[in-house]
């Protein structure tokens, strides 16, 4: 199989790649061997913590460090940022005023609170979900918008306003439409809550930087400590084995980052500096919030015709929301008009939160379209089959429209499905259905592979890429092992390091397309040189030649081993390095994928508790490379899923804005208990494997939002507009409806 | 918000009836070793104890607020327990001390002197060297077979946790898994896994 160009091999002939494979670092995970950055202790290291400010919107007059040197076992005090004469303004709870290097983590906590800050108060907007009261106190900001219209409609006359002739067309739209919705719905701003807080263990080596950064950005992070440290890129070593969770928050070295690599210069020592919990909720980062205001027409079929929406949220304090461009999402009718406004609060900014954009988006807008069925007293499905017909996707509409009915039938659709609020009542307690539609590009991310195969058969591959979770490791033995014929086993991949070749940030959806582009041409690169020798030993044709199950030859004919083949090499190793850059035309990877989500959930009318009782998640993702981590990926998506949608969200005080949920007893996550039934269908006809690996860590934490709201309608027959559905969201709506 | 966290204790002194009922049990259990103080109940500023941990005694030198989790991982470079939440609310922190769950986060070093603290470690059995041990637990196998690990941060701690919970419920079924087993967080949403892994130990079939 030396091919010319780069392939995977046809399903049938696979033998590793697709199938079930327990990820190879999985017993070190289980069993506290996996180091990751908190876990390095470096000799004679200082511990460092940081005071965060307590106020959300400040100014920072003055810091006395007088006491907190005196603390026994305190060694340095650094001032994150120089405080200017009229004082030093703070936009958000949590940012980092200074950090105090000790000897222990209790000391360094001593330190923090013995240092006396003075603040100077500032005026406090926090309520994103106010736009009036927002636009009145100027914290707005025009985040985009336009117009789509048939081209039947004509456009505005020379003579017309422009703003007085959208308004009329699209009113007359609305006019026409047999049945309009107009509704409001929301997602509440959520963090990104990793496991491991963001943080570096690092020293100095002479003029050198060695970093151990828990980190989604493992090749691209050194030339962000250069900067800010005014040295240069090679001058810095990023290393990080593991990362405790990252979901779009770990791709810079932070400003806490750079002041650690600053106290261990000043101090001499290495340092590790770690955010404490509540500040990595507070400023780990966040995703941002959104509130929608639609009208919808449908014509009498449900199928939508004209769209008209208004939406806002807040970023924090740079004031954007979800992103313009995702509103109206995948449901496209021909006619929509769509507006965005940023609300400036007093928060920290908003990082990109797994799926940017569209886990708000979807749930935004297919709320709406739930809302159109519970109007016309029809089946929720119907209605989202029948508007295949306008999606931005149009070559996706069978897809959506198979994947539809495979995940009717996993979670008994036909058998459960009731009108809106028409479903039985045991005691206190309704149960409903809901559904939701996403899609995601997931174009794999530009990665090198640097191959050694050496004489004796050992084989050892270096990219400078990342395990976020996703199990790249093993992904990266899978592929070598297949295209070499050689067990998992007798590949070693070494990931985790700067000094290894360029992969891109695992963000997107991009890493396990990118580690199989470098992969498969490292190693088919390199076979295409093994087979030449082989060839030539064998007196065959070295395009003749396959690699299967340890040896390379002809297939049912002569053959050499593994070992006996890379004998043949001499005594040099030999080496290979591969490049793949986003974007190149490739059958190995491609680009877009859809899927859908269903939820089944019980709510109790009397205490508004809703219980998940099953989800099914049908998803397409071109080729699957390793089974059994994609199925936990999906798994894993449903549970975020479930959380944003029933349980977590930042609570701001409305008067001083604290973040005042920011420990894991008050931010509340979903456990064990609380998920359900999961239900994990992979869709993979052959039109879609052929399109090579495509990423799948976004997309299927996108619609379960829109998913679960819906099913939450459908049981109690009233829409809770606003993810969290907390209890007392579900009561309050309850109460409302009732009048 | 109150962070709880180690600094809360006072590092120069630890008084008996202090109000804390880790305070009061730490005290007792002092008071039957050989840790000398000048005054009868108290203990002051940095001093040795020794520690028993996956069946090694180690000296140790720890103030009053020492939590057991920092001698785990500062001293003894024993990093499987994770600081996730310092309240004890993530269950990242999750050893057995004297074969009862409990949070390393919360519990203070001094109070677990005099008995057996076990740690995600030693359910890896003797791994990564001279073959012939025991090898690893029931449980991080099955972890490893049901894929219970994304990033893999919180799982040394559910690990502690499934066995803690299987040794005390060896016929556990699915309704008592997903009852039973809520003191854990992970953010990556490995629960169905998880539970897949501690089903698959109760039946005996995961040797992975």
């Amino acid at each position: 199989m030396a091919e010319a160009t780069y392939s995977w091999p046809p399903r049938d002939k696979s033998e590793i790649i697709g199938k079930r494979v327990s990820r190879l670092d999985g017993m070190d995970k289980a069993t506290g061997v996996a180091k990751y950055t908190y876990d390095v202790n470096l000799d004679n290291q200082l511990i460092v913590r940081a005071l965060d400010c307590p106020h959300a919107h400040c100014r920072v007059k003055s810091v006395d460090a007088s006491k907190a040197m005196q603390v026994d076992d305190v060694v340095h005090v650094h001032l994150i940022k120089p405080i200017p004469e009229e004082g030093l303004e703070i936009r958000a709870h949590g940012t980092l005023i200074a950090a105090v290097a000790a000897e222990t983590e209790a000391a360094a906590a001593e330190g923090v609170a013995a240092l006396e800050v003075s603040y100077e108060m500032l005026d406090v907007f926090v309520n994103d979900a106010d736009l009036e009261t927002a636009a009145k106190l100027k914290r707005t900001k025009p985040a985009g918008g336009g117009i789509q219209l048939d081209e039947s409609l004509g456009e505005p006359g020379d003579d017309d306003d422009e703003q007085e002739w959208e308004d009329k067309i699209i009113q007359q739209l609305l006019d026409q439409a047999a049945h309009v919705v107009e509704g409001e719905y929301g997602v509440d701003a959520i963090t990104h809550c990793c496991l491991e807080p963001h943080g570096a263990t690092l020293r100095w080596n002479g003029d050198k930087l060695e970093v151990e950064l828990s980190t989604q950005n493992v090749s691209r992070t050194d030339d962000g400590f250069a900067g800010a440290l005014e040295i240069t890129a090679d001058d810095v070593d990023v290393h990080c084995d593991y990362v405790g969770g990252g979901f779009g928050s770990k791709f810079q070295p932070n400003y806490w980052g750079i002041a650690a690599a600053k106290i261990s210069k000043k101090t001499g020592r290495p340092v590790k500096f770690m955010l404490t919990r509540d500040q990595e909720l507070k400023i780990g980062g966040n995703r941002p919030s959104g509130f929608i205001k639609v009208r919808l027409g449908a014509d009498s079929d449900g199928v939508v015709q004209v769209w008209d929406s208004h939406h806002w949220g807040t970023s924090g304090f740079n004031g954007s929301t979800v992103s313009v461009g995702t509103v109206p999402y995948v449901y496209v009718p021909k006619n929509y008009r769509r507006k965005a406004t940023g609300i400036i609060t007093d928060n920290e900014p908003s990082v990109a939160w797994r799926a940017p954009n569209h886990p708000q988006a979807c749930a935004l807008c297919q709320t709406a379209y739930d809302d159109l069925a519970a109007k016309m007293q029809a089946d929720s499905l119907d209605i989202f089959l029948r508007n295949l017909a306008n999606i931005d996707t149009a070559e996706k509409a069978d897809l959506y429209a198979q994947q539809l009915r495979i995940g009717a039938d996993l979670i008994g659709w036909r058998e459960h499905w009731h009108l809106h609020g028409q479903g039985t009542r045991r005691g206190s307690v309704v149960e409903g259905l809901g559904l939701g539609i996403h899609k995601w590009g997931g174009t794999a991310n530009s990665s090198s592979c640097q191959l050694k195969i050496h004489p004796d058969g050992g084989v050892e591959s270096y990219c400078g890429t990342q395990d976020l979770g996703t199990g790249t490791r093993t992904v990266c033995a899978m592929v070598l092992a297949e295209t070499f014929g050689l067990p998992i086993d007798a590949v070693k991949v070494n990931i985790g390091s700067s000094t290894f070749p360029f992969s891109g940030a695992s963000g997107g959806s991009t890493t396990v397309g990118a580690v199989a582009e470098s992969h498969r041409r490292a190693a088919q690169d390199a076979f295409v040189e093994l087979a030449k020798g082989v060839a030539q030993k064998l007196n065959v044709a070295a395009d003749s030649l396959e690699a299967s199950a340890g040896r390379i030859g002809i297939p049912g004919g002569k053959s050499l081993s593994w070992k006996e083949a890379c004998g043949l090499m001499g005594i040099r190793p030999l080496e290979v390095t591969s490049n793949y850059k986003r974007g190149d035309e490739s059958l190995l990877s491609g680009s877009g994928v859809g899927g859908i989500q269903m939820a089944r959930v019980a709510v109790d009318l009397d205490t508004g508790q809703v219980q998940l009782k099953k989800m099914v998640a049908v998803q397409d993702m071109g080729l699957v490379i390793n089974r059994k981590t994609a199925e936990s990926q999906i798994y894993g998506a449903l549970i975020m899923a479930i959380s944003y949608s029933l349980f977590e969200q930042r609570i701001n005080d409305q008067k001083t804005g604290a973040f005042v949920n920011s420990e894991l007893d008050h931010y509340r996550l979903p456990r064990l208990g609380d998920v359900g039934e999961l239900v994990v269908h992979f869709h993979e006809p052959e039109s879609e494997r052929k399109r090579g690996v495509i990423g799948l860590g976004e997309p299927p934490v996108i619609s379960g939002g829109a998913a679960i709201s819906n099913a939450v309608c459908n049981a109690t027959g009233v829409r809770v507009p606003v993810l969290p559905l907390t209890p007392k969201r579900v009561l309050d709506t309850l109460r409302t409806a009732k009048g | 918000m109150a962070k709880p966290t180690s600094d809360q204790f006072s590092r120069r002194a630890f008084f008996k009836g202090s109000g804390a009922a880790a305070a009061a049990s730490a005290v007792g259990t002092l008071a039957q070793t050989a840790v000398a103080q000048q005054q009868p109940g108290v203990v002051s500023g940095w001093t040795t104890i020794s520690l028993t941990v996956n069946g090694k005694t180690a000296s140790v030198k720890v103030e009053p607020r020492t939590t057991l989790l920092d001698v785990l991982r500062y001293e003894l470079n024993l990093t499987g327990a994770k600081p996730v939440s310092m309240d004890g609310s993530s269950g990242a922190s999750t050893v057995l001390i004297d074969d009862r769950p409990a949070m390393a986060s919360t519990t203070l070093a001094l109070t677990a002197v005099g008995k057996k603290v076990t740690t995600v470690e030693a359910l890896g059995g003797a791994r990564g060297g001279a073959r012939g041990g025991d090898g690893p637990d029931a449980v991080p196998r099955a972890f490893v077979e049901h894929d219970a690990s994304q990033c893999g941060f919180c799982t040394p701690g559910f690990v502690v946790a499934v066995r803690a919970f299987l040794n005390r419920n060896p016929n556990a079924t699915e309704d008592e898994i997903r009852a039973g087993l809520n003191g854990n967080i992970c953010r990556c949403g490995t629960y169905a896994n998880v539970l897949q892994a501690a089903l698959a130990v109760v039946k005996g079939d995961s040797s992975g």
